[in-house]
């Protein structure tokens, strides 16, 4: 019988529980979450004279398919949550731009940190973002998790949720009305729209006037 | 049971208490009761029972720096309007008192919150541990010698 | 004890003995669907019932009470507003009341109005988004439950409209000041307002016909989460959860302030004490608090709206030596700021009594006995705000 070929990742039965699964995750390196052979396929046809119309267009359509079904996975903290519920509710639905809000971090896109993390939900923050498969985003709602907010002085206060996750769109406002946050949801699906295949990011955010 | 009797009440059995009323054009106000630390627990009982103050409002703690720790608990008599705010100082250096939660449930979570915020040792406790902070954590922020803006990295 | 399988070879059949002692610890949050914010329970179960709970709060702590220490009067009530962030006017009110009474300083006639209108309008609010967020819950977001969430939003979104045009803000306010109110009444205001009250009115009719209804309702809430009337005295739950225990205790009627006293309306009770009881009392609190808002409307003095206008700097307002503690009927039941000023700017020491947080602390006492299920509708009748809970 053949021996089969050697993964590159270890599967769930080999570890002893869900923290050294975690442990191993965060200490992937960047580059084995994408198939080398992959990658050098798409690069050759990238360089190939024209192949670049095909790369693109493929990216083109592989990120509109993207950016057009965003699910957040709920993650209210504090109050911002209810402007976040505004947002997915009658009045500033999200739903028409195919961003369904979604329970379970293994199946969605987009967390939207949407209150202030202080030190003892940030390991659970980042736990829970660690579930979320890739590509994934963040976005900071409110300025608790921009910067720590009003509460940026407190002992127990993380300043910014980008301490513990990157982040991908800023929404100010304490807290930020639903148009606000529709506003940096379109952001991010700029954003999206600028994603390369092979994961890397397109450096500038397009600006918006 | 009208806010008189219940001055009269607590005279007779704890002497040594100093009872406060309010401005009389606000019958709202407590009984500010400030008791010895021993007499703690039994003031609570006799509250409950001969005052019909059955409802527990709060139980929390004041840091008076160099004089010591408050205590503070508040209970209510819902039907008859009166409320009692009983009060113990805790010694300079001393951060130990005996715990309410025999005598009312609610002092259980109060009492848990107020070791949390400020390190006091409540004796008869069912369940001593912090309630709003990490396990692990370090000092009593509530108290007046910690900083509010105490750095943690790598969090802030 | 562990559940042995033996196989009975003769009929070929696998008979598992349950001995009915083996327990499940299950953890629920912090975050979990159930959109009531980061409230971690870990259930000892055996089998589907809940035996025991270990709440676990603590994961909002923002620090209030310390950060309280470092604002002046004048700061401090916009950042008040973020404890009961669904409540956000009655939060704002415990706090200046504690001020104003410790420093006798007088609200005029006109602020009390408004401020009562304002409280009572954020009770409705804050009612629809309970209403909409428990149905949510016990329907599933995906199933029927969606229906009055979305429905609830929709009228709660009318109350925000107006909130928006007096303060500017729709959530978290700084509407409160210590001796007043901040904004007054923009033109037009009062007959929007009594359009909104009148709406909202009837569609309240038309949701009460919706749920009694329903069999799933009823049966998810009727004799679901009992809570005794000693119990809740006992622990201080206050509130709905304490007037649908049998205790007609409002501080509304039972300690008048703001001019509550110039209002009529009834304080519903009702003796049962299970989630039902609490859907009830609100449902019946809904309709009184836009009596009241009516009542406000058609009485509404003129003068000053506050007896401290125009604030030059943020230590303005000094409050002197004293201590009090005011309270306030909340929409979640007694929210209270046990204040101690020291005649500076700033306050020697604020405790926040969060009616969440002595809501909340029932929870041990009534889950045992319950199933997974019932937990979740239990959750939302006790309707907590971790804000509240952990400031």
């Amino acid at each position: 019988m053949k021996k089969p070929a050697t993964q590159i990742v270890p599967v769930w039965r080999d570890f002893k529980d869900l923290q050294e699964w975690e442990a191993l995750h965060q200490q992937r390196p960047e580059g084995d979450k994408h198939s080398a052979l992959f990658e050098q396929v798409t690069e050759g046809i990238h360089n190939f004279p024209g192949g670049f119309v095909v790369t693109t267009a493929a990216d083109a359509f592989f990120n509109w398919a993207r950016k057009s079904s965003v699910w957040p996975v709920t993650f209210g903290l504090a109050c911002c949550a209810i402007e976040m519920m505004a947002t997915f509710a009658s009045r500033f639905d999200v739903e028409r731009l195919g961003m369904v809000p979604w329970a379970s971090p293994r199946h969605s896109d987009l967390m939207i940190v949407s209150g202030t993390v202080n030190i003892k939900m940030a390991p659970m923050l980042k736990r829970i973002y660690d579930q979320m498969p890739d590509p994934k985003w963040a976005v900071s709602m409110g300025s608790c998790a921009n910067s720590g907010g009003p509460f940026r002085h407190g002992y127990f206060v993380v300043k910014g949720v980008d301490r513990v996750i990157p982040v991908d769109v800023y929404v100010p406002g304490c807290p930020p009305p639903p148009e606000s946050l529709l506003n940096g949801l379109l952001l991010l699906q700029d954003q999206i729209a600028h994603f390369r295949r092979t994961g890397r990011r397109a450096a500038p955010t397009p600006k918006v006037d | 049971m009208t806010a008189d009797q219940a001055v009269t009440l607590i005279g007779e059995r704890f002497p040594e208490a100093q009872v406060e009323r309010g401005a009389p054009d606000r019958p709202g106000d407590p009984l500010v009761v400030s008791l010895r630390l021993d007499q703690w627990v039994p003031f609570a009982q006799v509250a409950k029972d001969a005052l019909g103050c059955r409802f527990f409002a709060f139980s929390t703690a004041v840091d008076w720096k160099e004089q010591g720790l408050d205590v503070i608990a508040r209970v209510d008599n819902l039907d008859d309007r009166v409320s009692v705010l009983m009060k113990t100082r805790l010694a300079a250096g001393a951060s130990s008192c005996p715990s309410l939660a025999p005598v009312y449930r609610g002092a259980d979570w109060m009492e848990r919150e107020c070791y949390d915020m400020f390190g006091i040792r409540f004796e008869g406790h069912p369940d001593l541990r912090r309630i709003l902070l990490s396990d692990d954590w370090e000092g009593h922020p509530l108290l007046k010698s910690y900083a509010v803006d105490t750095p943690h990295p790598p969090y802030r | 004890m562990s559940a042995v399988p033996r196989h009975d070879s003769a009929t070929s059949r696998v008979e598992v003995d349950y001995a009915g002692g083996e327990r499940l610890t299950m953890n629920m949050g912090p975050q979990h669907p159930s959109a009531h914010g980061v409230f971690r329970a870990v259930l000892t179960l055996e089998g589907e019932t809940v035996v025991g709970v270990d709440a676990v709060i603590g994961y909002l702590h923002r620090c209030h009470e310390k950060l309280a220490e470092t604002l002046t009067y004048a700061q401090y009530p916009s950042i008040a507003s973020k404890t009961d962030y669904v409540a956000a006017m009655t939060s704002e009110f415990a706090y200046v009341r504690a001020a104003e009474t410790i420093g006798a300083i007088e609200v005029p006639k006109r602020a009390q109005y408004l401020r009562v209108i304002a409280a009572e309008l954020q009770r409705v609010a804050s009612h629809l988004l309970w209403l909409g967020t428990w149905c949510m819950d016990m329907g599933g977001a995906l199933g029927g439950g969606a229906t009055i969430f979305l429905y609830c939003i929709r009228e709660r979104e009318q109350i925000l409209d107006l909130f928006e045009s007096l303060v500017g803000a729709r959530l978290l306010y700084g509407f409160y000041q210590v001796g007043g109110v901040r904004y007054d009444l923009p033109p037009g205001w009062v007959a929007r307002c009594r359009e909104t009250v009148d709406l909202i009115d009837q569609r309240i009719g038309e949701y009460e016909r919706m749920l009694e209804d329903n069999p799933f309702f009823l049966a998810r809430a009727r004799g679901v989460g009992v809570i005794s009337r000693e119990l809740a005295e006992d622990v201080g739950v206050s509130g709905p959860l304490l007037r649908g225990s049998g205790v007609a205790f409002d501080l509304r009627r039972a300690a008048p302030y703001s001019s509550y006293e110039d209002f009529e309306f009834t304080v519903p009770v009702e003796t049962e004490g299970d989630c039902f009881a609490r859907y009830r009392v609100r449902m019946v609190e809904f309709r009184q608090s836009l009596a009241i808002v009516r009542q406000a409307l058609d009485r509404l003095p003129e003068g000053p709206i506050s007896s401290r206008p125009g604030l030059k700097s943020v230590a303005q307002i000094r409050i002197p030596k004293g201590e009090t503690y005011a309270r306030v009927e909340g929409a979640r039941g007694e929210v209270g700021c046990y204040l101690i000023a020291d005649g500076g700017p700033k306050p020697y020491r604020m405790k926040w009594r969060g009616a969440s947080f002595s809501n909340l602390a029932v929870l041990p006492h009534i889950l045992p006995g319950h199933k997974v299920a019932d937990v979740v509708a239990i959750m939302g009748s006790v309707d907590p705000v971790f804000g509240e809970v952990d400031r």
